[in-house]
């Protein structure tokens, strides 16, 4: 028997991940995040800009919704910045969530006459959306500037700001791996895409991101903390505005939750892409 | 040069369900979860048929690939010839890692990048230059790599102008020359080419058609090249595989393969008996279309003159002259020819219709003919009787895949006034 470079068979292992050949695409990665990046404000005239709008008009609507008509608290921070961290952190979540969830189908045009690691395109998803992110997340901390100078603010810094970078990667990784478990079950049956639609919507319900976790009590406490957003979420504020909960435990939890949730992910991934084409 | 093996296929089977996915093929699904977690073998994978779409099947499943074996060789160039439908670009799909075969594996060594299409992954709105690197990447090219190359890759396509407008402003035309552009530079040992790839007007395909040659012959590497368009593949390649409804029934010397195609084939026989085409006055024997009664080639060429010859006894007095009408790929008529200056006779009737050199355009044409009475009415009809595919000899040689406009091309007189 002889060594072939490369050996395409009828067999699917699901523990082989081919990272290496992932790695070795590593331009491509970079080049479609570029795509993404240079396409989304093409033809614009506010360009980027509008990567401020939608968090800042939606800050403004719950601000007025969930603070002054519904008058949930928000542990004593300016309105403006418990919501603005909220959305944010959310809005990266579920962005990345459902543009993954759409991988398969998206790109099946590309997948059809060419291949790649297809485990590139969720990851590019991902990190065009970090980019994303990043800049919502300069806003927030310009808005976090502003309000301690030129109002009556007095910021609660604490050192979990260090931990902040360590957050983000948890919840892309969160991202990651449910939008991907996702995608491959869509490839056959539709069903689950329209539940992504709607469920996420509502598991923004299960975050405290319109209300702070210390409002919560009881039996809905302990659902609301199964929920792996709500340690990164509680985190992110209390680095930055010095309120909500910080546990270690929280932080292991979300973790482990999207370590154990990537592993399926990427197996089940690698399973479905090498035949994803016939059911389409 | 006997070369080592550096592309080895092994049984390998493709099988495809037909129909909808739905909520039934969940219940297969389950059925076949079932069965393998039992270690019993696929229940479905039993009753796949051999694929020919014209005939009904009795099964959802059928094998678009059969147990295909075959191996290349370093520097070969390989053609994969057979019809629309025969499974060409299932095994494409194969070889390309698009999708999974059902059984068999395949054994690659070096390197391995296939076209499939130009242009795949062009974003419209990024201009030329983005795309060449994006485009690039997903066939497999280091930035680096593109880098080096893209003043040559500008260059080729020749589109130099518009290089940093977005693709999405360009013409059809430009779109293709820069993403043949891409795709003629990548580097791998070995490449896997559909034809579809030779485009655009008749100067880039001329470059295009260079430039595979290039790559095949010039630079040594192995290539496998996907078409049913028999001039462009036994220009370009040595060897060849002819598939049909999923299976390899040959494999051999290009002349041999594509000698073997066009004589396996129902969509184009030159020679056809018959005996189904009759009524009480006139019996149709057979047809025959060469250029040179003594040729074994199984082509039609269209710098040489076609012959039509018709075997056929007349039975009664009644039957006054025949008379082919032409149609074309689209079946469009284009012109009628009679045997009005001859007598026919009683008995056997042999008759040798001559089209003069270039005047079938190359394509596919049929025939249909039609028996008239000495009363001018028509005794016999069959539509569709014959079918020819005439083959530009030009094109042969390579120097061009397109097609001038038309059905016809004859060659008049031109001269001063």
């Amino acid at each position: 028997m002889k060594k072939w470079d490369l050996e395409i068979t009828s067999k699917t292992f699901w523990w082989k991940w081919n990272l290496q050949e992932v790695w070795r695409y590593r331009d491509l990665l970079l080049l479609l995040v570029m795509r993404d990046y240079k396409a989304s404000f093409r033809q614009t005239i506010l360009g980027p800009i509008w990567f401020f709008i939608q968090p800042i008009f939606t800050t403004i609507v719950y601000t007025f919704v969930f603070n002054r008509v519904a008058k949930l608290g928000t542990d004593d921070q300016p309105p403006a910045l418990f919501y603005l961290s909220g959305v944010i952190l959310w809005n990266y979540f579920s962005t990345s969530l459902t543009s993954t969830s759409n991988a398969f189908i998206q790109n099946a045009s590309i997948f059809g006459k060419v291949y790649f690691p297809r485990l590139i395109i969720p990851v590019s998803i991902v990190l065009s959306n970090l980019m994303k992110f990043s800049v919502q997340l300069a806003f927030f901390l310009c808005m976090l500037v502003y309000y301690a100078n030129f109002t009556s603010y007095t910021t609660h810094l604490s050192w979990h700001i260090a931990l902040v970078p360590l957050l983000v990667l948890n919840m892309a990784l969160l991202g990651l791996g449910a939008g991907m478990i996702i995608s491959s079950f869509t490839t056959k049956y539709r069903d689950l895409a329209y539940l992504v639609t709607f469920g996420v919507q509502l598991l923004m319900y299960a975050t405290p991101v319109v209300y702070p976790l210390s409002m919560v009590k009881g039996k809905l406490l302990s659902i609301i903390l199964l929920n792996p957003m709500t340690g990164i979420v509680e985190g992110f504020r209390y680095g930055f505005l010095g309120t909500g909960s910080f546990e270690w435990g929280m932080l292991a939890y979300s973790f482990s939750f999207a370590a154990v949730m990537l592993v399926i992910a990427i197996s089940l991934f690698n399973r479905v892409e090498k035949s994803f084409m016939d059911t389409v | 040069m006997e070369g080592k093996v550096v592309l080895k296929a092994e049984n390998i089977s493709k099988m495809y369900r037909l129909g909808l996915v739905n909520s039934r093929s969940l219940s297969a699904d389950i059925n076949r979860w079932w069965h393998l977690v039992r270690g019993k073998e696929d229940p479905n994978l039993k009753i796949g048929e051999l694929n020919n779409r014209a005939v009904k099947g009795n099964s959802d499943y059928v094998w678009a690939l059969k147990d295909i074996n075959f191996e290349v060789n370093a520097g070969d160039t390989m053609a994969i010839i057979g019809r629309n439908g025969a499974g060409k670009s299932t095994l494409l799909k194969l070889l390309s890692r698009v999708t999974q075969p059902t059984t068999g594996s395949i054994g690659v060594k070096g390197r391995i990048a296939s076209l499939l299409e130009v242009g795949t992954g062009f974003h419209p709105e990024l201009t030329g230059r983005d795309n060449i690197y994006l485009n690039g990447a997903i066939l497999g090219m280091r930035k680096s790599e593109i880098k080096q190359k893209l003043d040559q890759i500008i260059d080729f396509s020749g589109v130099e102008r518009y290089i940093d407008t977005p693709v999405k402003r360009y013409s059809s035309g430009m779109y293709v020359r820069l993403a043949f552009a891409v795709a003629a530079h990548l580097e791998s040992e070995i490449l896997i080419i559909d034809e579809v790839l030779a485009v655009g007007d008749m100067e880039f395909q001329k470059k295009c058609l260079g430039k595979m040659d290039e790559v095949a012959k010039g630079q040594g590497r192995t290539v496998l090249f996907v078409s049913h368009n028999m001039a462009a593949v036994k220009s370009l390649c040595e060897k060849g595989i002819v598939i049909e409804n999923g299976q390899k029934v040959f494999q051999g010397a290009i002349g041999e393969a594509v000698k073997h195609y066009m004589s396996k084939g129902s969509e184009s026989a030159l020679r056809r008996q018959f005996d189904f085409v009759k009524n009480d006055h006139f019996v149709l024997n057979e047809i025959k279309i060469f250029n040179d009664p003594s040729d074994q080639e199984e082509l039609l060429l269209d710098k040489h003159k076609i012959l039509i010859e018709t075997a056929f006894d007349v039975l009664t007095s009644e039957v006054g002259h025949i008379v082919y009408h032409v149609y074309n790929e689209s079946g469009d008529p284009i012109f009628s020819m009679g045997t009005t200056d001859i007598e026919l006779q009683l008995g056997a009737n042999k008759i040798t219709c001559e089209v003069p050199a270039y005047f079938f355009q190359s394509g596919t044409y049929y025939l249909s003919l039609f028996v008239i009475s000495k009363t001018q009415k028509a005794i016999l009809i069959e539509k569709d009787v014959m079918t020819f595919l005439v083959t530009d000899g030009d094109r042969l040689m390579g120097a061009y895949m397109g097609r001038e406009p038309g059905d016809i091309r004859p060659q008049f007189n031109w001269y001063r006034a």
